[in-house]
């Protein structure tokens, strides 16, 4: 039956993976072999798109915005800090999951605070618990150091083998397997039925339901996962810079997260991690040229963003590498972002 | 014959304007049955009670001898009741394809399946394909819902319905909106509905209701006016006063 095989070569072509995503991966790769002297930079954009890519699984996909991301980053730190601190795991790796674990179990806790009302309430709430972690951290300041911070954490090798350098190659190279694995979760995930039920709950929660789709179960769900993945976020933050201060928790970290994922674009997963790259490099860059100011022309650069529209901008930066393509190949453009949801 | 789906007393107030007046409704096992009324008759405030998106203020709503009042909209469909929507509710951003996909995944409890990527189980793939040939939508699978003509979003509309294997199917307005050479598809697709799931048909298109329908119950101001078999109601001077009348004028 040609029509039974249509379908499924059909249904699973979104989940093909793309010449353009084996490049981005080389890429890459390749940059954390070429550029030795900026180990650390490079560690602070993989963290940062692995967290984006975490707001991007509840933004992008199932619509639930949220103002306090960093509330599971800072659980995430703090766990892998204090399990670091007190021997109590001293494998990376296992240490890193456990955090995780521990961003999760408080993600689907909050979840169902989440899940009701809209998106104002929803802000709000993330908002408020993150704000309310952050004093909890500072009031417990036995446990947490207060405002010092956690302090004297020492790293035992990953996996025992490989030992945390003073340049940070360990950590970049650790923080990237993390993030290649995580996102190869993510990329099954968003591509499986539960992805496509978010995807619907997203666009029409009505409509979902009325398809018979468990639109609160799914919700819950996917929060949990999120979290998970902002916890192991925060645990590579601790991890790699064997310090765990209040900032973790801080309304900046969730918001500059929300700027990141907005200059990637949200719901193709890759649009947090293009999002961190852009997001840093500009701050570098800005940083160099006017330290003091440098917030200004981020905040001016996210305004021409929203206001012209990020497809357009896809459109005027591939102008060139299109043209040259057309005039060598002579066929239509080939460069794309893989990006399916443009607006 | 046994009754699939029925209201006892069914109320609905909205501040201090009753909605649903006293309504109790039985719909038979395999019935192709009408549900008509003028605009602001309550029409859409009764189905939304059936399928779950609003909760009477009193009285039962049965499905197959089942109280499933206080059921969530996700659970009435998973026990077979299943609905389209009036007006373009589809997902504008998704396939026909994964429309489908998705509703025929949820019935068949696969939904949260996160590790299985869509495509890889034939059950699935094998029942997406049937729909989407009988509802003459496997040409235009992977074009975006939005692109689609209204008349294959129509049809979209209710194959998605059809995809919850539901026993009792609410059609609401089927062909509203419908442009004239793409109306035959649907009302074909209509009329080809297996006999075995009980219709309730909420209708303006009198020659609709008229071809389609065994049985017809009128609603007027949140209240049953009367029912019958379609040449009783259509000699009913009460109906033909408050609703037919205003049809023909119209």
């Amino acid at each position: 039956m040609t029509a039974l095989s249509d379908v499924s070569t059909h249904a699973m072509a979104s989940a093909r993976c793309r010449i353009s995503e084996v490049a981005f991966w080389v890429l890459a790769l390749a940059c954390a072999f070429l550029f030795p002297s900026r180990y650390l930079i490079m560690t602070d954009i993989v963290r940062l798109g692995l967290f984006a890519l975490s707001l991007d699984l509840i933004l992008g996909y199932a619509g639930i915005v949220s103002l306090g991301h960093a509330a599971f980053f800072g659980v995430g730190a703090y766990s892998a800090g204090l399990l670091a601190l007190h021997g109590i795991i001293n494998e990376p790796v296992i240490a890193l999951v456990a955090a995780g674990l521990v961003a999760a179990v408080l993600g689907f806790l909050t979840s169902f605070l989440v899940i009701r009302g809209v998106d104002l309430t929803r802000l709000m709430v993330t908002l408020g618990i993150a704000l309310l972690l952050e004093a909890l951290a500072e009031r417990f300041s036995d446990i947490t150091g207060g405002t010092d911070g956690l302090q004297g954490i020492e790293m035992q090798p990953v996996l025992g083998l490989f030992a945390f350098d003073m340049f940070g190659r360990t950590g970049l190279f650790y923080s990237l397997v993390v993030l290649f694995i995580l996102f190869l979760l993510a990329r099954r995930v968003v591509h499986s039925p539960f992805g496509l039920s978010l995807r619907a709950i997203k666009n029409n929660p009505l409509r979902a339901a009325a398809i018979g789709v468990p639109v609160n179960r799914r919700l819950i769900a996917i929060y949990t996962l999120a979290a998970f993945y902002a916890g192991i976020a925060g645990a590579l933050f601790t991890q790699t810079t064997a310090l765990a201060s209040l900032d973790v928790f801080s309304f900046e970290r969730s918001a500059d997260l929300m700027l990141v994922l907005v200059i990637g674009g949200t719901g193709y997963l890759y649009g947090g991690l293009i999002g961190a790259v852009v997001f840093k490099m500009l701050q570098e860059l800005f940083q160099s040229i006017t330290p003091q100011y440098w917030l200004f022309w981020i905040g001016l650069v996210l305004v021409v963003i929203v206001m012209v529209g990020r497809a357009r901008i896809h459109r005027w930066v591939l102008f060139v590498p299109n043209l040259i393509i057309r005039q060598l190949a002579g066929r239509k453009a080939a460069v794309a972002v893989p990006e399916s949801d443009a607006s | 014959m046994t009754i699939a789906l029925e209201t006892r007393n069914l109320e609905k107030s909205f501040g201090g304007l009753r909605v649903t007046r006293d309504l109790s409704l039985k719909v038979m096992q395999g019935a192709r049955h009408a549900l008509i009324g003028p605009n602001g008759a309550g029409k859409t405030t009764v189905i939304n009670q059936l399928t779950g998106v609003l909760t009477p203020n009193s009285g039962r709503i049965l499905l197959e001898g089942h109280d499933i009042t206080g059921l969530s909209v996700h659970r009435r469909v998973l026990r077979g009741l299943s609905r389209t929507f009036q007006i373009n509710q589809l997902y504008a951003d998704l396939t026909p394809l994964e429309t489908i996909g998705l509703a025929v995944s949820e019935r068949m409890g696969r939904g949260g399946d996160w590790w299985r990527r869509m495509g890889t189980r034939d059950d699935v793939n094998a029942e997406i394909a049937e729909l989407l040939s009988r509802f003459h939508l496997l040409d235009v699978m992977t074009e975006l819902t939005s692109t689609l003509p209204y008349g294959k979003q129509r049809l979209l509309e209710i194959a998605v319905a059809i995809a919850a294997k539901p026993r009792v199917l609410l059609l609401d307005e089927p062909a509203a909106g419908v442009p004239e050479s793409e109306r035959h598809d649907i009302l074909a697709a209509v009329a080809a509905l297996p006999r075995d799931v009980t219709v309730l048909l909420i209708e303006h298109d009198m020659d609709l209701v008229f071809s389609f329908a065994d049985r017809i119950s009128v609603l007027v101001n949140g209240g049953l006016l009367t029912e019958g078999a379609p040449d009783e109601v259509a000699r009913d001077p009460q109906v033909r006063a408050v609703y037919l009348g205003e049809a023909a004028d119209a």
